[in-house]
């Protein structure tokens, strides 16, 4: 078992599948939100459900933030260990000249979504959970719209939003059609798979983008 | 053709290298890259000065031994093609190029642009073979029959030289493109089947202890290669190795 925990593919394994469960989620998180901007009393009505149901907030909920930790926590370690592989670095690497950026800049990308996770986990889930549970704050199903398109009003937050979506997009657009390369799946579906994983990685980021800048110009006002 | 050469020189494997200058003219675009070093080296004795060692053997593109770093590219800007066959005509006149040994720990430089790859061997021994019986019963191996389509993927990926090219393409060092081609070459023909489960295990183990990187399929490598081995081997192995891992 401590030689499966130490090797190489285990460790990529772990990786793809860690990424492949938050790819799922960012998909339904973007119905969800999407419902914000085309229809406002459901977006209520999920967002509430999503606050209080009990196998959302404590099964769900903390699979998705071990998730996000396994796979950040593994990416850095591969990182770190992929550059004892070289401990003596070239003076001139071509690197453009046979990969991609976006796939030879995972961790860049990586550590600017963790990033943008911090901000985004306290504008939302620390100040829901603070609500619940710390203020005792009754349930009130319909402040959720107006919670969240007061979070866009700065240009700032938002502008990071938007920033921290392209960087996502980058990051899917290699991460995505990988994971299933590390799963083992190179066959005849692989084109199919490498097309849909491609129009993922721009269109979800793009819809998240659309929905931020959309409450940032469509402010409610009383 | 005049060329600005800037060539990694280091005495021996615990001396402290350098990039040292060297112009050089009357290069022809039909020579190769290791003829255009041979007139260097030829320049550099009889000047007196020490000629700058390289790896090669048979200069036609199947052993595997030439291994430089042109550029930032393993073999040079060309593609499927090893050092030996890099031609200078790929260069213009006036060009500088920078020459490097393959980096990776797992690649110690020995002296100058010549490196120690014995830890692809050590790869291979842990599970690059097959069992065969040499009793006296040895059965010809064209009496099983193989499918043409496996048989023509695993001649594929029996091509693979071992230069090390995907090792120094990739940003990561890893060696997974090797490995896979030697676990593949196997693991699709039915002699392969007996130490199956074994071999990839033993093979990606020995890949991890000699300290390649993780593959993170950047696909430099399968670029690199001048032999054109697939990323599919390496999907391959995974799976052999997740089939493996399960069977225990």
């Amino acid at each position: 078992m401590s030689g499966l925990i130490k090797s190489s593919i285990a460790r990529k394994v772990v990786m793809a599948l860690s990424g492949l469960f938050l790819v799922f989620f960012l998909g339904q998180h973007f119905v969800i939100n999407i419902t914000s901007v085309i229809a406002p009393d459901t977006f209520n009505e999920w967002s509430h459900f999503m606050g209080y149901n009990g196998l959302v907030q404590f099964i769900l909920q903390p699979v998705l933030i071990a998730g996000v930790i396994v796979h950040f926590a593994m990416g850095i370690a591969l990182e770190l260990k992929n550059n004892k592989a070289r401990a003596v670095k070239y003076k001139q690497y071509n690197g453009g000249a046979n990969a991609s950026w976006m796939s030879r800049n995972m961790i860049i990308t990586g550590l600017v979504v963790l990033a943008f996770l911090g901000l985004h986990m306290y504008d939302f889930w620390v100040q829901e959970i603070s609500y619940k549970y710390i203020a005792m704050s009754p349930e009130e199903p319909t402040r959720y719209l107006e919670e969240t398109v007061h979070k866009f009003e700065p240009f700032w937050r938002t502008i990071i939003y938007v920033i921290s979506f392209v960087l996502l997009a980058l990051h899917l657009w290699h991460g995505f059609a990988s994971s299933f390369q590390t799963m083992g799946l190179n066959n005849k579906y692989s084109a199919g798979i490498q097309t849909f994983t491609k129009i993922y990685s721009i269109a979800i980021p793009l819809g998240f983008i659309f929905i931020a800048l959309y409450h940032h110009f469509n402010p409610i006002t009383h | 053709m005049k060329l600005n050469l800037k060539i990694w020189r280091q005495k021996d494997a615990k001396s402290k290298g350098e990039i040292v200058d060297y112009p050089i003219k009357g290069i022809e675009g039909d020579m190769s890259f290791l003829e255009m070093l041979d007139i260097l080296n030829e320049e550099l004795i009889n000047k007196g000065e020490e000629p700058v060692q390289f790896d090669h053997d048979c200069r036609e593109g199947i052993c595997g031994a030439c291994s430089l770093q042109i550029n930032g590219e393993p073999h040079g800007p060309d593609r499927l093609v090893t050092t030996c066959q890099l031609h200078m005509r790929k260069f213009n006149d006036g060009d500088t190029i920078v020459i490097e040994p393959f980096r990776a720990t797992a690649f110690p430089v020995v002296t100058d642009l010549v490196i120690d790859r014995s830890s692809f061997d050590r790869i291979q021994q842990a599970g690059g073979y097959i069992s065969v019986n040499t009793s006296g019963n040895t059965v010809d191996a064209n009496a099983i029959p193989i499918n043409k389509h496996a048989a023509d993927e695993a001649m594929d990926a029996a091509t693979c030289i071992g230069c090390g090219a995907c090792v120094a393409a990739c940003k990561n060092a890893s060696a997974m493109l090797f490995t896979s081609a030697k676990v593949s070459q196997f693991a699709l023909l039915p002699q392969g089947e007996v130490e199956a489960v074994d071999r990839v295990q033993n093979m990606v183990r020995q890949m991890d202890l000699e300290g390649f990187g993780n593959c993170t399929n950047t696909g430099a490598c399968e670029i690199e290669c001048p032999k054109g081995i697939s990323l599919e081997n390496i999907a391959r192995m995974n799976r052999e190795y997740m089939s493996a891992t399960s069977k225990g």
